[in-house]
Formats: C-alpha cells, structure tokens, sequence
C-alpha cells in the first residue's frame, strides 16, 4: 500500500434507524426542550464553563438525537447549573431541567 | 423514484441552446487532462453535424481557477470575461459556448452581477477599453458546450455507429452521470433541468441507448473544489467526496460514468487509482476501476471514431472492458501512439487497479 501523505476522512454519515429511538423519547417526554431546540448555540455561547471546558448544551442536546448517549454525558458533566443558558434561549427551554432529565435517565 | 415528478421539474428547467453559430472558448486544463476533447468536440459540431463553431487562438482562460482559490479579485476575473465577451463580438457572433463548467459559472456569475448592479458593468467596460482597446459586448445565448451536444443528441444518435448497449446481451448499459457544481448549482435556470435533477447528461444517455443510474449520492461533489485539492493538507478532504460517491454508486454496478466538467473525469478517475493503491479498494470487475469519460469522447465512441484518436489511452482506469462489453473494436498496438504514429511511451502500472 502506498501512503499518499493524505488519506480518506472517515464518514460521519448517521444512520438514524440504527438509533434507539425510545431513549430519545422517554427525554422528550421528561423534557420536551429535547424536540423544541433549534441548535442556536446560544447556551454555548453563554455558558461560563464552556470557556474552560467542553460543556455545550447545544451539542449535548444533539448528541442525544444522533444516539451519542456516553459523548451528551461527557459534554454536560463539567456544568454547575448555573442557569444562565436558561435566561438566553430563544425558544424558553428550561435547560436546567433538561439537564437533569438527561442525567437521570443515563445515570439513575 | 418518482420520474413523472423528475421529469415534471426537468421540463420547468429548459434553457433556450441556440442551433448554430457559436464563439468557443476552450478550457485552460482539459486539454492536458484528456487532450482530445475539444478537438472531438468542433470534428463532431463543424464536420460531422455542420453546424458553424469558431475559435480564436487570442481567447485566455476566463481566471476561474484564480478567481475561486481567492487569488484574484472579481473585477479582473470581470475584466477577462468582457474580453472574451469583446472577442465573439468582434468576430460578429453573439452565441458563446464554452468548454469548461467553471468557466460557465463565470461567465454567468458576471453577467448577473452586470444585471445586477449596472455601474460594475460600466466600470469593466471602462477597464476594458483602458486595457485591451476593445469594444465591451454582452453575448445573447452563453451556453456549456455539454448544452449544445445535448440539443444536437438527436442528429448524434440518428448518425451512431454503435448505441450504449451491452453488443452480447443486448441490454442497454448502466451509466452514472456526473453534472460539475458549477453548471448548474449556482444558478439553476441556466442549466437544463435546474440544479436538482439537471438533464443534460441524462438526456444525451437515454437517445443513445443507456440507462441512467438513480444513486444516493448522484448529486454529490467529485470533490475537487478548488481550494481542497490545491492544497496538500486538504486533499483527503477532496478524496473522501470521490469516495463516498463511489461506494454509493458501488451497489449498482455501472458500466461507466460520464461527466461534462475539466475537474470530475480527473479526480474520478484519478482518485480510483489513489483509493486502490492505498486502501486496496476497487469499483469494477475484476480488480478494474469503473471507466469515466467526458461526453465528448462518449459522443465520439457512439459516432464510431477511433478511442485512442479520443485519448480515451489517457484515462488511468482501462477503457478496453467497456469498448469489448459495447463491441467497439480497437487495435491494442496502437494504444500508445501518438499523432502520426509517434510512440507516446508506456506509463508504469499500479499495483492493485488493473489497467490492461
């Protein structure tokens, strides 16, 4: 095999049927912020540990729906609930609450 | 699929292709990557079809590959354009048809911004005189020469020699068909059947005998895009997109693919001895890769001419297969013979792509 010195970049296409859908339906329905969210970022943007570490609600959020339960966790286990993502969302999600529902189905 | 509702849209997108009288540019690298292209193209417009084509050896490539690696302003890829604009007009034409795709987003992205903002136009027209002493014309049609083989299909097909189906079976041949970004995708009105579902290729396959194959990822980017393979560090980006549509296409075994851009037969095929030398990977039978070809040499197989008078021996996956599956006879001796049977030499060959 020859090495060109660049390579094929691995897929990220999703499949989601293979996704288990009622993990993202029994959120939805302890938080339905999990269907409403439009990925603005503005949680991410505000969030004052997201400077420091990879926090980010929004990714967090979207992670869930790709059936990226572990990596939702990990974005999310550095966050103090400080609750400013709450006062920035355009859509009113109580992401404190969404945070916590999220923990709680994973973690027990 | 649905093809009443394709070909619903495909009729909302028709271009007027004017029948005769055109200006033509050439492209600035189709004639290093497959070399007899163009020239197939003005033997089957001029002296196969009659129609009347002229060229100019004072026209310059239109600036596009500078233009889109960010290298040239716009005004002077604007001020290039409305001298080839001032070229056709001087030679009394007022049809352009052009051979590279880029060049076709070029010449239809200015005039746009012409139509869209007057003073700019005055303004290259200003540059224009100032520089190159020439009168500033706008064409009336600006057509991709795929458009005009494509309103031609019909007198093509009427003077075959050969038709795209497999010569044993009888079965019409599979064929992907592979539209460059910017024909259509800027601007879908200037393309023939709009940027979804463009109609160009398609058309030209079904009146000379093939089918069309309906993939995933048939509208996908070859993956040149200027700036990815330009530079070093980006190229797997550029390799990754030619993959992806390979293993998308992969499943529905096509015979061959046709494009109409300088850039997607190079990296399509191209890219299928990259992909085989260093992941072991190969699309077509038997350790061969699937042939691409440009529709001008697809034009000229069906017109009977000689493939390595069509540089098809300038293609790194082996055409042989398909001329053997389409009954097309060649002489394997004079593969590598160039203009008056001087020896073009022997290329050394991979390791894992079959290529004889």
């Amino acid at each position: 095999m020859i090495d060109f010195g660049f390579h094929i970049t691995p897929s990220g296409t999703l499949n989601l049927d293979d996704v288990d859908q009622k993990t993202v339906d029994t959120l939805s329905r302890a938080d339905y912020g999990f269907r409403t969210c439009i990925a603005c970022g503005s949680c991410t943007a505000s969030c004052p540990a997201g400077v420091f570490s990879e926090t980010s609600v929004r990714q967090a959020i979207l992670s869930v729906l790709n059936g990226k339960d572990e990596k939702a966790l990990r974005l999310l286990s550095s966050c103090m609930l400080c609750g400013k993502c709450l006062m920035v969302c355009p859509r009113g999600i109580n992401t404190r609450h969404l945070i916590l529902s999220l923990q709680k189905q994973f973690e027990g | 699929m649905i093809y009443e509702g394709k070909r619903k849209i495909w009729s909302d997108y028709q271009k007027e292709i004017p029948d005769d009288h055109y200006f033509y540019v050439r492209s600035c690298i189709r004639q290093s990557f497959f070399p007899a292209s163009e020239a197939a193209f003005l033997n089957i417009t001029r002296n196969i079809l009659g129609r009347d084509v002229f060229e100019t050896e004072h026209h310059t490539t239109c600036g596009g590959i500078a233009y889109h690696s960010d290298t040239i302003p716009q005004e002077t890829v604007m001020t290039i354009v409305a001298r080839q604009f001032a070229l056709m007009h001087k030679h009394g034409y007022e049809n352009y048809v052009c051979s590279c795709i880029t060049s076709f987003g070029v010449y239809i992205e200015t005039l746009e911004t012409w139509r869209t903002f007057p003073e700019l136009e005055a303004k290259i027209a200003d540059n224009l005189r100032k520089t190159c002493n020439l009168e500033f014309a706008k064409p009336r049609f600006v057509v991709h020469a795929s458009d005009l083989i494509y309103k031609l299909r019909e007198e093509i097909a009427a003077k075959a020699k050969y038709k795209l189906v497999n010569a044993k079976t009888g079965e019409p041949l599979k064929v992907v068909e592979h539209i460059g970004c910017h024909y259509s995708k800027m601007f879908p009105s200037k393309g023939v059947g709009g940027a979804e579902y463009p109609y160009v290729l398609t058309g030209m396959i079904e009146a000379w005998g093939g089918e069309i194959v309906d993939y995933p990822e048939r509208r996908h980017c070859c993956g040149f895009g200027f700036r990815q393979y330009f530079i070093k560090g980006n190229r797997g980006y550029s390799l990754s997109n030619t993959h992806k549509k390979f293993e998308s296409m992969e499943p529905y075994e096509p015979d061959f693919i046709i494009t109409n851009c300088p850039g997607c037969p190079y990296f399509l095929d191209r890219w299928q001895y990259v992909i085989a030398e260093s992941e072991g990977k190969t699309y077509g039978k038997d350790g061969h890769g699937i042939p691409v070809l440009t529709y001008e040499e697809v034009a000229g197989l069906v017109l009977g001419f000689d493939p390595w008078d069509l540089g098809l021996q300038t293609h790194q996956v082996a055409v042989e297969p398909l001329l053997d599956k389409l009954g097309i006879p060649y002489d394997k001796e004079k593969k590598f013979l160039g203009a008056g049977g001087k020896d073009l030499g022997r290329p050394a060959l991979p390791s894992c792509l079959k290529c004889m």
